[in-house]
């Protein structure tokens, strides 16, 4: 079994501010962390390894600061990392990403899965992972909480993807891309010996030069889609009415009333 | 990877990039000069932040052009399930409706389905002047494979200039493989959608960094512009019954031994909810301080006909499951009343909600930053509170 876990670094946005005076977006001491949807993509590879033998390959594309969040991944135990950098490879959008990161794939040769987390926590799009599998023109099966069962042999899985109305099974058959949301599993910590093994590994870094690309298709230059502007959203108009009462019946009536009169509840 | 070229001599060293890089890329250097790290995207927001225009981004040599003036006509995916539409589709339908009007051309609609005429002659009541219907038993229950096959097929033969579909699981998952088919630019979840004075190009608006910041993206040289649009940001359209339009119906292109996967079954549980459809949600936060806490919501809930949503500390102590979580690894809503009970509001909870039409916020703790984004507040104990509110609540809705 082989399978491959696509990953992002972002900055934690759970350490990020806001600064009250501009709106703006304080990223000062920012930590970069595997993007969290990820880490659910990492452990789930891991899982199936542990039942199944085989290896877990870890790939990003970013800059030579996401070697650290490739060693985190080997330091939870996946078996080898790839670092796709290139100068040649920024500004990428979903489109770009996809078809380098399905290039990439390619060079690795032979895999049964490839696992993907539902989205990342900065560009919130979805859209990479579902990119990956049409260039490698495998099914895909997103927004997955649960692998029901993997069969080798005959080249079929079975997962419950998580939809609106509910959860839905699927069968589909192998190889194939898997995008997972946080349900799925409980990522677990790095070891102290993952730790000293990701340490002395050595991580290669791929450039366009190593792979079979289109310089036309990578990087800005390859994404059909351009940021035009980056704005603060509007704050929510209006302060907010504290409704108060000399008991939680009366400031339960109050709140009612005035629901019901603004129509908010018909 | 940085892609983003300062002119050093002409840079004052005034720090204004540095505010607006989402990426911390910026800063300055031992001569107050700015530099940039790797991590650049090449966004481009930093760009008219520079007073001196000390900052640009390298000109894209033109690619082969495609010849976007061939592409006409503003397309939506009209999304079924189980033989009904999903309202986030003709609230696109309007959207899609005014942006048509704006270009002088035609809405189009895209429906795929078994025996989905129905859903058709729906479209056209909503605003379409024409459907193209795909009706065939491989289409019954949406599959990727088959879905994403004849929507190339028909961008293909067609060439719609924008191509709209909801971003709920199906629409992104669609989507995204449509796109890449294509070879066409893709924004996701987009809040807001306008034509570029001049150019006519759809400027996408849509949030990052769960909620943050929002970007305004466009496409300007490949065709369909293509955009998931969220739930509940558009208007539902009044539905004209006596609107006359065409129906186109076109083939499926892939016979069911070609397809790889198979829907076989939806579980559904027990106080299972649609968050994405729900009107009302009720939503509860560490401040139930248990599982028999979400007891209380569930019957402020009932009352209200609405759906019972929780925070991500509730969900991760295992108090709900994670179909119920609201926010930044949950679902992002947008229903027209968010009740947060005992959450205190947390960046990532709000990047799901803060876009509610209405919310009231209870929680003991004045403080809570749940009340900066509130329209009504109760500083209070919610295990009082929110039962005294169901029982007034459902006396003037008159429920037994």
């Amino acid at each position: 079994m082989h399978a491959i876990v696509c990953i992002k670094q972002v900055p934690d946005t759970t350490e990020v501010k806001i600064d009250p005076e501009r709106g703006t977006l304080i990223r000062e001491g920012v930590p970069s962390i595997i993007n969290p949807f990820d880490t659910y993509a990492i452990e789930e590879a891991l899982r199936i390894r542990e039942k199944f033998g085989g290896k877990v390959t870890v790939i990003t594309m970013g800059p030579s600061q996401a070697l650290s969040a490739l060693k985190e991944a080997i330091a939870m135990g996946a078996d080898e990392a790839i670092l796709l950098n290139d100068r040649e490879f920024a500004g990428a959008d979903t489109w770009a990403t996809a078809y380098t990161l399905s290039r990439a794939i390619k060079k690795i040769g032979e895999f049964d899965l490839i696992f993907c987390g539902r989205q990342a926590i900065d560009g919130d799009t979805g859209q990479t992972g579902p990119g990956i599998a049409t260039q490698l023109q495998i099914s895909q099966l997103t927004y997955v909480c649960r692998v029901a069962s993997l069969d080798f042999d005959n080249k079929t899985i079975e997962v419950e993807r998580l939809v609106e109305e509910g959860r839905e099974v699927v069968k589909s058959t192998l190889p194939c891309l898997i995008t997972v949301v946080k349900d799925i599993n409980q990522p677990r910590y790095p070891t102290i010996l993952g730790i000293r093994r990701s340490q002395k590994v050595q991580i290669p870094v791929w450039t366009s030069k190593d792979l079979d690309v289109n310089p036309d298709l990578i990087g800005l230059k390859g994404s059909p889609t351009r940021v035009v502007k980056i704005s603060t959203p509007p704050p929510r108009a209006g302060e907010c009415q504290i409704i108060e009462g000399e008991s939680a019946e009366q400031q339960a009536e109050i709140l009612a009333e005035k629901l019901l009169a603004e129509k908010i509840i018909i | 990877m940085s892609l983003l070229e300062i002119n050093r001599e002409a840079c004052t060293g005034c720090g204004a990039c540095l505010q607006v890089c989402p990426f911390g890329a910026l800063s300055l250097d031992s001569e107050n000069i700015a530099i940039v790290s790797e991590a650049c995207t090449g966004c481009g927001a930093c760009l008219p932040e520079c007073p001196v225009e000390a900052l640009s981004l390298p000109e894209v040599e033109k690619k082969e052009q495609i010849p976007t003036d061939e592409y006409s006509g503003v397309w939506v995916w009209v999304e079924q399930y189980n033989h009904q539409a999903g309202s986030i589709s003709w609230e696109m339908m309007g959207e899609g409706r005014k942006l048509a009007d704006r270009r002088g051309t035609t809405l189009s609609a895209c429906v795929l389905g078994y025996q989905a005429e129905p859903i058709a002659r729906q479209a056209i009541a909503y605003g379409a002047d024409r459907v193209f219907l795909v009706d065939d038993p491989t289409l019954e229950v949406y599959r990727t494979d088959p879905y994403a096959r004849i929507l190339v097929e028909l961008v293909k033969k067609y060439k719609p200039e924008i191509f709209l579909l909801g971003a709920s699981t199906r629409g992104r998952d669609l989507a995204g493989a449509v796109a890449t088919y294509i070879y066409t630019g893709l924004t996701a979840d987009c809040t807001g959608l306008e034509i570029e004075e001049g150019t006519n190009l759809l400027l996408q608006i849509c949030p990052a960094f769960g909620g943050n910041i929002m970007a305004t993206i466009k496409c300007p040289d490949n065709r369909p512009q293509m955009a998931t649009v969220r739930h509940h940001v558009f208007e539902m359209p009044v539905p004209d019954e006596s609107r006359e339009g065409q129906i186109i119906r076109e083939t499926p292109v892939l016979p069911e031994d070609r397809i790889a996967s198979k829907v076989l079954d939806l579980i559904v549980e027990k106080n299972e909810v649609n968050l994405a459809d729900a009107k009302i949600i009720v939503s509860g936060g560490r401040g139930l301080k248990g599982p028999e806490g979400f007891t209380i919501l569930h019957e402020l809930a009932d009352v209200l006909g609405g759906a019972v949503g929780a925070s991500r500390a509730a969900v991760d102590a295992g108090w709900i499951s994670y179909a119920h979580q609201v926010g930044q690894t949950g679902r992002t809503v947008r229903p027209d009343l968010y009740i947060a009970c005992g959450i205190s509001g947390a960046i990532q909870h709000q990047a799901g909600m803060r876009t509610s039409k209405v919310i009231v916020a209870i929680n003991k703790d004045p403080e809570a930053p749940i009340f900066q984004i509130a329209d009504y507040g109760i500083v209070g104990d919610l295990f009082t509170v929110v039962p005294a509110l169901t029982r007034a609540l459902k006396r003037r809705l008159n429920k037994t």
